[in-house]
Parts: C-alpha cells; structure tokens; sequence
C-alpha cells in the first residue's frame, strides 16, 4: 500500500499541462521570435507612422483578442445562467482574466503607439480610448465582483449577469470610429480598403495568430487552475463538515454518558 | 530606426506581461494540483491514463 501509495505521488501529473498545451506552448516558443523578427527585420515601415506601425503587430491582436476573451465570457456566462454548469462559470472567468489583461495592454500599447504618432499619451476625447476604458473598467468589476463573499451558486449568477453586461460594450468599442467619426483621433480599418503591402499585411496575421495561441494556451491554463481551486474549495468544506459532525458526535457521546450516569445515580 | 524607445517599451510590456502572468498561473496550478488528487484533475480524463497514474506506471 505505501508503495503504491508513492508511486502515485512519483507520477502525479502536478501541473496543468496536458499534450495539447504542450503542442501551444511549442507554437509560442517558435512563433514569438518568428513575429519579432518579421515586425521588426523584414515589414516595411509606414509613409505617415514610419517606424510606429511596428507597434499595431502587437496592439491590434491584443485588442481584437480582448474583445474575444470578453465575448467567450459573455458566452460562458449565458450558458452558465442556462445550464448551471460549474464548467461555463469557469470557462466565462478564466476569459475575463485574460481578457482584462489584454485590453490593459490594448490601452499600454495603444498609448505608447499614440505618443510619437498623435503626439499625445491619451486623449479625452476620443471615443475609442474611452468606451476601451470603460469596457476595462466593466471588467475590473466583473473580476472584483466574484471576489465579494457569496456562495458559490450566487457568486457565479452575479458574475454571469455582470459578464453578460459588459459585453455589449464591445460592438459599441469597435464600431465607435465609424459611429462618431468627428469624435476619434483612429483610423477606420485598413485591413479592409486593400492599401497595405503584403508583408505589412502578413505580419498582422502572424500577429494575429500568436496572440490567438497564447489566449487559447493561457485560457486553458486559467480554466484548470480555476477547476482544482473549486475542487481545493469543496474539500475544504468537506473537511470543515466533517470535523464538525465529529465535534457533534463526542458532544452527543458525551451528554448520552452523562445521562446515563445520571440514571445509575 | 525612428522611435525605438517606444518600438522597445512596447514591445516588452507586450510579451512581459503575459510571460509574467502565465508563470503566475502555473506556479498556481502546479500548488493546486498538489492539493488535488487526480482523479478530480478533469484534464486527465481518459480512463488508461487514470489507471496508468493510480497504478504508478509513469
């Protein structure tokens, strides 16, 4: 049995890996280099922003990424509010983590890109910036919320609500510069009106795409990570329950022994 | 190139930050699934790698 039992201990899979973050986290160690290589060394730099484009291979898919996270959390929670399954709430928490994080990085990058390019950190005024920050804030919550004492039940409905909230900020995000045009210092989308060189193009999908493995790699991650904190969560608590019904149980051994001698006497 | 400062800060707050948050997360895991007996890790679901980690055959 002892044997056994270190045996089990010398082969428990520790971690949150599985083959198929294994194959992710191969495609990041490759793919990383590749895309600092391409959007630094071999993509041309633009007439008006010259070397500032740079910036937008990382800025544009972490914010096309954030809007993903944000609508995988959406989804999460709608199904959450249908089925009541522990595995949508923490699938729609999991994307929130991450999607905060990549829309903190849309707002760092984006204003580090606006600097030598508008010659301004952050500006008020633009629709963009702010309905972005809203949409973060919104989250923010989201993550503060399930952190409010609650049972589990009423945490996860309060979060789904939330989470469901917040998303229909997002069309409003990417559509604000076609929406209020006057009103946002941005560009309206050149992936689509056909003027970019090819290489410049390629660069944003390769961007793109990376960023994509790394939101499915570290969402798979957050959601095991999330399911062994339940599961610690629910042990602790059978843990707690049973060490009160012991105590429930001496007390009651111990009244019954009194009784008993009081009886005799 | 124009603007390296920029290009530099960018670029490493870009890729930094989701390194440091993904180390987070699996240094987190990795105490979690000490906590966790296996058969309650849903990752390792199928039935011959359930066995082949109770049966401590690596």
């Amino acid at each position: 049995m002892k044997i056994k039992f270190m045996a089990i201990k010398e082969t428990q899979n520790n971690t949150t890996s599985s083959r198929i973050t294994r194959f992710l986290g191969s495609c990041l160690v490759l793919g990383v280099p590749a895309l600092i290589l391409f959007a630094f060394v071999f993509s041309p730099k633009d007439d008006t922003m010259e070397d500032a484009v740079r910036l937008l291979y990382i800025h544009v898919p972490v914010a096309i990424f954030s809007y993903i996270a944000f609508g995988i959390t959406a989804i999460g929670s709608i199904f959450y509010l249908w089925k009541r399954s522990r595995w949508w709430d923490t699938t729609a928490h999991a994307s929130a983590e991450i999607g905060v994080m990549f829309c903190a990085l849309t707002l760092i990058t984006g204003s580090i890109w606006g600097r030598p390019t508008w010659n301004t950190w952050w500006e008020w005024g633009d629709v963009r910036l702010v309905t972005t920050l809203v949409m973060f804030l919104m989250f923010i919550g989201y993550l503060a919320l399930r952190q409010v004492p609650a049972s589990p039940e009423v945490r996860a409905k309060r979060a789904a609500i939330v989470g469901i909230i917040g998303t229909i900020n997002i069309p409003i995000v990417n559509r604000s510069v076609e929406w209020w045009e006057n009103s946002t210092l941005h560009q309206q989308s050149s992936l689509t009106d056909g003027n970019l060189e090819d290489l410049t193009l390629f660069t944003w999908f390769l961007g793109t795409l990376i960023i994509g493995i790394a939101y499915l790699w570290l969402l798979i991650h957050r959601f095991r990570v999330g399911w062994l904190a339940t599961e610690y969560e629910a042990q602790g608590y059978g843990v707690a329950i049973e060490e009160r019904q012991a105590e429930a149980r001496a007390h009651n051994t111990e009244t019954s022994g009194h009784l008993e001698e009081g009886e005799v006497e | 190139m124009s603007h390296l400062g920029y290009l530099i800060a960018g670029w490493a707050i870009g890729i930094g930050v989701p390194t440091l948050y993904a180390i987070y997360i699996l240094s987190r895991g990795r105490k979690l699934a000490d906590k966790v007996p296996p058969e309650r890790q849903r990752w390792i679901s199928s039935t011959e790698e359930q066995s082949r980690i109770t049966d401590g055959q690596g």
